[in-house]
């Protein structure tokens, strides 16, 4: 059990804001966890298949961090299993660029079974356009003034260099390898860049994070962001693509249809089985 | 099993210096710096009179946040106090993070004679461009270069078994969250590195 350091009273504003701005970040974590987990035995080399653990493993401990703070702060009986096991897509407020499959414009949606095809490239590119927003809001939030979130991010930063080191070294490797990889990695960037809009329209949850001071004004990191990929993209002979186009909106609880196919993989042995303990 | 009747706060402390790190047994959980705080409580009991029963309360702090080893020290403390006939209680503590720095001197010694490199210093980096170095560079010049606080993982690494620093990483991340997987060029061993953290 956690022993939270801040309680809701320290926190002047919106309790029910307050609790989707953290399930936002703990959403985020779980549902790339889970994705690149998907990889867990079918890693390209095995020090990727091990790094992929690696990066889960983190990403899902930033999630628990989360949803034990969020259950302290409920305190109507929620766990930390609960949260991300018995809710259903439109209670997730992850970023919908972290649902996708592992595949650049396949249409229909595709299961996160041992037998969907993946592409590594698209998952390079999506850990390191997310590891690059997060290399700037980890450290942001350690000055959040809730203390509980501010210790979690001061972990979570540690984690996400890192992470983003990986993602940046194989973008690179990718995109100024093979003609193949270069294809590919390419191809992944302008399937995957125009979800990255939806980092810079605050949600309401967002807003209200900002105006409290837990978080910061999420728009302010954009330039940052910018410069972290076009400085890669140009290391890797990259061309960005335009990031014009629908704005997802997966923080609001808008999902695709893949994320049910995410949670099916991921929900169905505890939802099977309630209250079970392994 | 006979409750303790008192228990000195030294006793519990070396009860406590010897449970070993469950995926690194050389070294302790003390040694590791998981240790954050140890204090001991009478409980009153039922009459609401102090009881000569003592709660050993235990804060530790967690590694990496996904780091499955964190329960198995939480049950590995309750066993080994329960061993001595006291009760236990372990909380976490999230603040401060842990870090790398806290590994005492006695424990990066034992890690280095593990076959494990002890991490650099962990001093805080900033955000901001990381380099990248192709792994098939692995000359001296580039594996021996100064470390940047910029690039965590391209730092001059001291191989445990020669000693050399004409060292490569094999791979960022290895059996472990908390390590890389490094290869000494000169005695052409692999080894693996206590990532700063």
């Amino acid at each position: 059990m956690m022993a939270p350091v801040a309680t809701a009273s320290t926190v002047d504003h919106d309790i029910d804001q307050h609790i989707d701005y953290l399930l936002h970040l703990a959403d985020n974590a779980l549902i790339l966890g889970q994705r690149n987990a998907e990889w867990c035995g079918h890693g390209p080399i095995l020090e990727e298949d091990i790094a992929m653990a690696n990066i889960s493993l983190d990403l899902i401990g930033q999630a628990r961090f989360l949803y034990q703070y969020v259950a302290e702060l409920q305190a109507n009986g929620a766990t930390e299993d609960s949260l991300a096991y018995f809710r259903n897509p439109d209670d997730f407020r992850n970023y919908t660029l972290l649902e996708l499959p592992h595949f650049p414009g396949k249409s229909g949606p595709l299961a996160g079974t041992a037998s969907a095809e993946r592409d590594y490239a698209t998952t390079i590119v999506r850990n390191f356009l997310y590891s690059a927003l997060m290399q700037l809001l980890w450290p942001n939030l350690e000055r959040s003034t809730d203390a509980q979130l501010a210790a979690i991010a001061a972990r979570a930063s540690k984690e996400v260099r890192y992470h983003l080191r990986h993602s940046r070294d194989w973008l690179v490797r990718l995109g100024d390898g093979t003609d193949e990889s270069h294809q590919r990695v390419q191809s992944a960037l302008i399937h995957l860049m125009p979800y990255t809009q939806e980092f810079w329209l605050p949600s309401s949850a967002e807003a209200a994070a900002f105006s409290a001071g837990v978080g910061p004004d999420t728009t302010s990191l954009r330039l940052q962001w910018n410069k972290l990929v076009d400085d890669a993209l140009d290391e890797a002979t990259l061309q960005r693509p335009t990031d014009t186009g629908h704005v997802t909106q997966g923080k609001n609880g808008l999902h695709s249809e893949h994320l049910s196919y995410v949670l099916g993989e991921m929900q169905g042995l505890a939802r099977q089985h309630p209250g079970a303990e392994w | 099993m006979a409750l303790k009747q008192s228990v000195s706060l030294a006793e519990v402390e070396a009860i406590l210096s010897h449970i070993p790190d469950p995926e690194i047994p050389v070294i302790s959980i003390r040694e590791l710096g998981i240790l954050r705080d140890v204090r001991l409580d009478a409980e009153t009991d039922a009459q609401g009179d102090a009881s000569v029963d003592v709660t050993v309360n235990i804060t530790i702090t967690p590694t990496y946040g996904g780091c499955p080893a964190m329960d198995q020290i939480r049950d590995d403390i309750v066993s080994a106090l329960a061993q001595a006939g006291l009760t236990a209680r372990v909380s976490t503590r999230l603040a401060p993070p842990w870090t790398t720095d806290w590994i005492s001197p006695e424990g990066r010694e034992k890690l280095r004679a593990y076959g494990i490199a002890p991490p650099h210093a962990a001093a805080r980096p900033q955000p901001g461009v990381i380099r990248f170095a192709p792994k098939n560079i692995a000359t001296h010049a580039y594996s021996t270069r100064a470390k940047t606080q910029n690039d965590p993982g391209n730092e001059a690494v001291c191989c445990p078994r020669c000693n050399s620093v004409n060292t490569t990483e094999t791979s960022h991340f290895g059996s472990t969250a908390c390590k890389a997987l490094y290869r000494c060029l000169d005695c052409t061993e692999p080894f693996d590195y206590f990532k700063p953290y």
